[in-house]
């Protein structure tokens, strides 16, 4: 009968989707268990507290350091020139420029279309970019091609949570006499602190995995970044280089770093979710 | 005064990011011309010769790798993101929607590494003792199903983020319509929610298919790169962002290579550009259609 | 067909989340006449309405207790089917919601989905419920286009028409006429009485004067609490509670 057909493709389809979306998680929980197996017997005190010892690629000593340094650096620098360019662009989106007007609409579409990027692409470009410049794979390359990479999320998330900020507080406080900038500067910044602080978490967060953009800028090294015209290592290049390495020490150093990589980013994210919930929490509505 | 400084430093900020695409198309244009002045299109897309020493690049192996590698992803992936974007959309109790979201999160923000690690540990093995010899086949496992099976996982994120954003935008009162009339719930998903939100879910697939499209270190870990055209899912591929990735060391030294390499980047740029900019146009009327 | 659609409310508690929207209501609605649930906004009508025909289920937080029995099946028991308890019903909402597809398609898509396929048949489906929302004449050369098209008050009714269509036996209204201009309002009222010679209708509005026009029966609700029920007549000529006796002059509102 068709009543009991649809009946069965009802429980079908649910019994297909609930499949699905086990699956899906499962995908999640399997790769943090294969990261974790994998890199916690090689994980030591050597390995955060060390650089590679015995040469490039090769030696069978020591830790990881250098990576980790590295991307702390990296991915640090690269926020900071991001929050330096995607802060001014949240604000002036939102408090100088005639709300809902063309220009706005554009900027964000521009965003998320740049959003969409592929990261190797931003490494292409950053490449471009230091030729002209006469640089050399560095830190500094790193950072700027990094920085590019993370700007139109961070620029586009905060732009969302200024949008939040009530316009009425912007009126109060230009009816008290403030400029836009005051405005801008010591209400809607601060009003909207802990949204941007989650935007910055997640665009670092962002920033620290990659590793398409820096494999052209960065370069790779055995010693810890001293200058910002170094080359410096990162964790993901640590992770990738060291894997194709046939000595087992070596490829277990990968491992370590996969698991390090992971914990970092985990945190982040894990920072990023309670800060939000922060926000949510002291938001009046 | 200083209200006026702020507000055109700010403006000049905004325009540089905005600028920034086209700024990156045009460096990379510059880039690819001696490689574009030598060689023909035609030659450059169609070609399978890809001799760098003697000045041939035949992109084609690394375009059909690209779409390969994508096609199985999508194959994988779309099927199962609808599934899980409409359970969580339409049936999930609240409690489980909860759960999974920051689930889905977080798989979103695992590094493109970590997922290359995983592939060759889990997945690869898996090929080469598995499916292979089921199919009768030797396949070494680093293979274009390799490369699909974890690029799918990598746009699960992206694809089910916005599904759910356009299902949220279905209003309720139609679902009720239809609930009212006695129809199952999957028939009110399957004939009215998924019939309105088409558009959008359309846009969501290929938002899914940009992603893949340029995604890198994963894929280029598990492919195998060898720069022939792929005959099945279990032959090695090659696709564009790999072969940028891999060859960045010697490319300075060999004429020419710096700058086709640059030209693959601009095509990458130039497909994703257009795909993004097609499912975010209708991602915004969907969104104003929420209003 | 056996006509015993008699809906009756027994012990009806409902809570969402923390609150308690409605409080032990018990009452029966009379057959094949039109009962108005009345009262001001945010006392639990349409929940009461949503209730009858378990929608209420897809709100978040609800927990319901009692029994609502239609045909003497206890429709909140959670074994009762709710598909079939649903097809009994028609409903309209305060706005029209038009299905994403032709304007033959919405009148046909309840039968199609209860296992109706003859193209055919479902022809004479469609023209036979457009006629009975009074629709037909309007819309009967233009049967393809997108039911978008229509104006608000044609699409009320053909909201009415797609609901009609599954054959029910209880039409229910949520303040069906509240988006509408008083011309189509004043339609929708007609097509309503003549329609009540086949079906019980139970509407929900926060208009006074449509529940005179309309009703035969009123139930009077105030803070999720059942204050009065009775015929229409009784009701507003000779109310009995001091509440109905305010809010019929239009003190409470």
């Amino acid at each position: 009968m068709a009543r009991d057909r649809r009946f069965a493709e009802e429980r079908l389809f649910r019994g297909l989707m609930i499949a699905a979306t086990a699956l899906i998680v499962s995908c999640l929980a399997l790769i943090l268990l294969t990261v974790l197996a994998k890199g916690l017997p090689f994980m030591s005190l050597d390995m955060v507290t060390r650089t590679p010892q015995g040469g490039y690629y090769l030696g069978k000593g020591g830790g990881v350091l250098n990576a980790i340094l590295g991307s702390l650096y990296l991915a640090g620098g690269a926020t900071l020139l991001a929050i330096l360019i995607g802060l001014p662009v949240a604000l002036y989106l939102n408090v100088y420029a005639r709300p809902g007007g063309r220009f706005v609409a554009a900027s964000r579409f521009a965003f998320d279309v740049l959003n969409g990027v592929p990261s190797i692409v931003y490494g292409a470009f950053g490449f471009t970019l230091m030729i002209f410049f006469g640089l050399r794979a560095s830190l500094l390359g790193g950072i700027i091609a990094i920085a590019l990479l993370i700007l139109p999320m961070m620029a586009r998330s905060m732009d969302e949570v200024i949008r939040l900020v009530p316009r009425e507080l912007l009126e109060a406080s230009y009816a008290l006499g403030a400029t836009r900038w005051e405005t801008a500067r010591r209400v809607v910044a601060r009003q909207a602190l802990p949204g941007i602080l989650t935007a910055v978490l997640i665009a670092f967060g962002r920033g620290i995995g990659d590793a398409a953009a820096v494999i052209f800028t960065t370069g790779f090294t055995d010693a810890v970044p001293g200058s910002l015209l170094r080359p410096a290592a990162t964790l993901p290049l640590a992770i990738f280089f060291q894997l194709g390495v046939p000595i087992p020490e070596v490829q277990g150093r990968a491992y370590a770093s996969a698991l390090i990589l992971t914990v970092l980013i985990l945190a982040v994210s894990l920072a990023a979710r309670l800060l939000s919930r922060r926000l949510t929490r002291h938001v009046v509505k | 005064m200083k209200d006026a400084i702020a507000g055109k430093t700010m403006l000049a900020l905004t325009l540089f990011a905005v600028l920034l695409v086209l700024l990156m198309i045009a460096g990379l244009y510059l880039k690819s011309r001696p490689v574009l002045s030598s060689h023909s299109l035609g030659e450059l897309f169609f070609s399978t010769r890809w001799r760098p020493f003697r000045g041939q690049f035949g992109f084609l192996p690394f375009i059909l790798g690209t779409l390969w590698v994508t096609g199985v992803a999508m194959l994988i992936a779309v099927p199962l993101c609808l599934l899980t974007a409409i359970y969580l959309s339409e049936y999930a109790p609240a409690r489980v929607r909860e759960w999974v979201k920051p689930l889905i999160d977080i798989l979103a923000g695992i590094p493109s590494v970590v997922f290359g690690v995983w592939g060759m540990l889990v997945v690869v093995p898996f090929i080469k003792d598995t499916v292979a010899p089921a199919f009768k086949v030797f396949s070494t496992g680093y293979s274009v199903l390799a490369g699909g099976i974890v690029l799918a996982i990598m746009v699960f994120p992206v694809i089910i983020h916005v599904t759910l954003e356009v299902l949220r935008a279905v209003p309720s009162e139609v679902r009720e319509a239809s609930l009212a009339l006695g129809a199952t719930r999957w028939q009110t998903v399957k004939r009215v929610v998924l019939r309105k939100a088409l558009p959008g879910v359309a846009a969501a697939v290929v938002l899914g298919i940009a992603r893949a499209f340029g995604e890198t270190m994963a894929v280029l870990m598990v492919v195998g790169n060898v720069p022939k055209v792929p005959k099945s899912v279990l032959d090695p591929a090659y696709p564009l962002p790999a072969l940028i990735a891999n060859n960045y060391g010697e490319m300075l030294s060999v004429p020419l290579y710096d700058s086709a390499l640059m030209l693959a980047a601009l095509i990458l740029l130039l497909v994703i550009l257009a795909f993004n900019v097609a499912s975010r146009l209708v991602l915004r009327r969907v969104e104003r259609s929420l209003r | 067909m056996e006509n015993r659609t008699h809906i009756s409310v027994q012990g009806l508690n409902v809570h969402i989340r923390r609150e308690h929207v409605l409080k032990d209501i018990n009452l029966s609605i009379p057959d094949r006449k039109i009962t108005a649930i009345i009262g001001p906004s945010g006392c639990g009508k349409t929940t009461l309405l949503r209730s009858f025909n378990r929608l209420i289920d897809a709100t978040e937080g609800v927990r319901v207790s009692g029994r609502v029995l239609v045909d003497d099946e206890d429709i909140l028991d959670p074994r009762a089917e709710v598909t079939h308890i649903r097809k009994k019903m028609g409903l309209l909402l305060q706005k029209p919601f038009p299905l994403p597809m032709s304007i033959y398609e919405n009148v046909a898509y309840g039968p199609r989905i209860h296992g109706i396929r003859d193209r055919r048949r479902l022809d004479g489906i469609v023209e036979c419920f457009l006629r009975k929302a009074s629709l037909w004449d309007e819309v009967s050369g233009r049967l393809s286009q997108p039911a978008s098209a229509l104006s608000l008050g044609q699409q009320q009714r053909l909201c009415l028409a797609r609901g009609l269509a599954v054959e029910p036996a209880i039409i229910l209204g949520d303040e069906p006429t509240s988006a509408l201009d008083p011309q189509s309002s004043q339609r929708i009222e007609q097509t309503f009485t003549e329609l009540k010679r086949d079906y019980t209708i139970v509407i929900v509005t926060h208009i006074l004067r449509q529940a005179r026009r309309l009703a035969d029966h009123v139930v009077f609700l105030y803070l999720g609490e059942l204050v009065e029920q009775g015929p229409a007549w009784d009701f507003f000529n000779n109310p009995k509670h001091p509440m109905t006796r305010e809010y019929i002059k239009g003190l409470i509102s």
